[in-house]
């Protein structure tokens, strides 16, 4: 009877204590969450980690053998070339659409007719769903009814249609442009958010001050717009670098890996092949690029001096 | 320093016509605060001036030189904006040295400019800080600080003390006004606020709907208001205004029956039909005039009593102290010589 009532008072005195502390507190609400994040984020990504060591097959539970998948990927030329591909992928296609999303999403922060209506039609490469996307873009690069090849020969530029997905450099720069295609949405909406914060008195002052249109952009604009441009460009660099619908539809890797990414070649290995293993070493391989990725953005993200104090 | 001609200056947005014509001279070293309540086109004439705003029609003259179409780098024009509009991602200093280093400026001949130009602000202290990092009347001081930097012909504030709170605003408004006479540079400056147009300006123009509606020194305006917006606008408390006729002996009958004394009845005629304006220190206590009162807001110095004579709301302001219920009476005379009669029709100040 004794023991009981002495045993339970410490432990409410624990509770109270824990509901009174802003710490505890904090962790106890940030539990739910937590729960959440471990069992659908970070099992999955465990599991795959666990798998990249273990000869799995489907089917076959597989024992675990250590470093051997990677091992064996990298002395694996296709494994290679993937990572030149996911590479060469990324770097072109995220140049392309940031260029390009900026320079949309300047002219839509103009004052001109029907701005909304443009506005929203610019979302729609992105609101498409990507197969069927990549399913149009398939008919564009078709051998023979490609619209771009009738078109080039109507003009007589070209005499016959060009192979656009039969050619390995050729299919390279078509899946890049399809991608292209259908990020630039992306980065141009989030950029013209970005640039709606800057107030038009700041513009109105540079130029007053004597700045050109150009010197503008550069000293005013630009500035102003990179905290948002590090993280349109994060994603936009995670969204290329694991990219898998598109190619799957319009390539599948083809013609001879000339577009086979990591993302693809991992699934190709795992699920047709059956070699859960080594997919999921392919899988794992893909991280450290993306952490660099992560940790360019983070310090590209941290607070400017400028942006520090008070507002 | 220069003079600034406004000369038949139109302003359309579409078929919209927002500024009707607007004729101001300025002169050099002016002072010149254009004031009017909100939506009068105040902030519209002076984004034109400072080539912001394409002009419809007419001209604007800087120092004699037609600027219509010069965009706002040539017009020798710095500007002061309501939201200060300081380049986040610059330090003070080199806020204040921009212009400068856009017109390729050495580092030397920057730091030369903006040392002096800070220390007269009082931010010689700040120049490294970034515009986050200071409080309102800083961010207004560097922003001023822009402007003297550039050394133009004319100086354009709108409505810069908008944002501060009421003290700051009057520190600064002295501010201002020093800075002015030390500089002695052409300055216009838009405000919807009578009392910073009655203690800075040189010269008020008040404006109404897009148009002028009387321009001059702010106690001519005060003393001699060509209309009823400016006799209304200029003043606080406002001047009260009674409706009525004159009547044959030369006193003003209101449309309640009270008579009141007018001293000069100038372009007025019998029985034309009236407003009579009084402001509130023309009234004294003891006399004639029964005066309801509604609510007494004593200040300390003076006594603000605002009542109502048969329907009309009067406000009177006295310097002994008022010891009166609200309900109560208190009997007033006006002094008829401060007297201002007005159309009613046209609102065109008829007394002399």
């Amino acid at each position: 009877m004794t023991a009981t009532l002495e045993t339970r008072a410490p432990r409410r005195r624990r509770l109270g204590r824990l509901s009174e502390s802003r710490n505890g507190l904090g962790f106890l609400f940030m539990l739910p969450a937590a729960v959440f994040l471990l069992f659908f984020l970070t099992y999955p990504l465990g599991l795959g980690v666990w798998l990249g060591f273990t000869d799995s097959k489907i089917g076959r539970p597989g024992v675990f053998i250590g470093l051997e998948n990677y091992r064996w990927l990298f002395d694996d030329p296709v494994f290679w070339l993937t990572v030149f591909n996911t590479i060469f992928y990324t770097v072109f296609a995220s140049i392309a659409k940031f260029a390009l999303g900026l320079w949309l999403a300047l002219l839509l922060n103009r004052h001109l007719p029907f701005k909304n209506f443009f506005r929203a039609v610019i979302l729609l490469p992105w609101v498409v769903p990507t197969v069927l996307s990549a399913m149009a873009f398939w008919w564009i690069f078709d051998s023979q009814f490609s619209i771009i090849s009738w078109s080039l020969m109507r003009l007589g530029v070209i005499d016959q249609p060009i192979n656009f997905l039969g050619d390995p450099w050729n299919a390279r720069w078509s899946v890049i442009a399809a991608n292209i295609w259908r990020g630039i949405p992306f980065v141009a909406i989030s950029l013209l958010a970005g640039l709606q914060t800057i107030p038009q008195s700041l513009n109105e002052a540079a130029a007053i001050d004597g700045a050109t249109s150009w010197q503008r952009f550069t000293k005013v604009t630009l500035p102003l717009l990179t905290p948002i441009i590090a993280v349109v460009m994060t994603f936009s660099v995670l969204f290329t670098f694991t990219d898998f619908q598109l190619i799957y539809v319009l390539t599948r890797g083809g013609p001879v890996n000339a577009t086979h990414l990591m993302a693809t070649l991992s699934f190709q290995r795992a699920i047709p092949g059956g070699q859960l293993g080594e997919g999921a070493a392919i899988a794992v391989a893909m991280i450290p690029f993306l952490l660099a990725a992560i940790l360019f953005s983070f310090f590209g993200l941290q607070r400017r001096r400028w942006q520090q104090g008070n507002d | 320093m220069a003079s600034v001609t406004m000369d038949g200056v139109r302003k359309s947005y579409g078929s919209h016509e927002v500024l009707h014509g607007i004729d101001i001279g300025i002169e050099e070293g002016e002072f010149v605060v254009l004031v009017g309540p909100s939506g009068c086109g105040k902030s519209t004439l002076l984004r034109m001036l400072a080539g912001l705003e394409h002009i419809t029609a007419g001209r604007i003259l800087i120092g004699g030189r037609v600027v219509n179409d010069l965009p706002p780098k040539d017009r020798d024009i710095a500007m002061v904006f309501q939201n200060y509009a300081l380049y986040p991602h610059l330090t003070v200093a080199e806020n204040m040295g921009f212009s400068l280093k856009l017109a390729g400026a050495s580092r030397a001949a920057i730091a030369d400019k903006v040392r002096p130009a800070a220390e007269i602000l009082g931010l010689a202290h700040l120049l490294d800080r970034y515009p986050r990092m200071l409080s309102g009347g800083q961010r207004q001081r560097v922003a001023m600080g822009r402007a003297i930097v550039r050394d133009p012909q004319v100086f354009l504030f709108d409505e810069p003390l908008s944002n501060l709170d009421a003290k700051l605003r009057v520190t600064m408004r002295t501010e201002i006004k020093n800075l002015h006479q030390r500089l002695k540079t052409t300055t216009v400056y838009v405000t919807h606020d009578q009392i910073e147009a009655m203690t800075m300006a040189d010269k008020i123009v008040v404006m109404h709907d897009g148009r002028v509606e009387q321009i001059g020194a702010p106690l001519e305006l005060y003393d001699r208001p060509a209309n009823l917006f400016v006799a209304g606008f200029i003043g606080s408390p406002a001047m009260s205004m009674i409706r009525g006729t004159l009547a044959a002996d030369g006193q003003f009958l209101a449309d309640d029956g009270s008579r009141l004394p007018v001293g000069d009845t100038g372009r007025a005629r019998e029985g034309q039909s009236l407003i009579y304006g009084v402001r509130p220190e023309a009234m004294q206590l003891g006399g004639t005039v029964p005066l309801t009162v509604e609510v007494t807001e004593p200040t300390g110095a003076e006594t603000y009593v605002v009542g109502r004579m048969g329907g009309t709301p009067i406000t009177g302001v006295f310097r002994s102290r008022i010891d009166v219920r609200p309900g109560g009476t208190l009997d007033i005379a006006i002094d008829p010589a401060a007297v201002h009669l007005f159309d009613a029709e046209g609102g065109q100040r008829l007394t002399a």
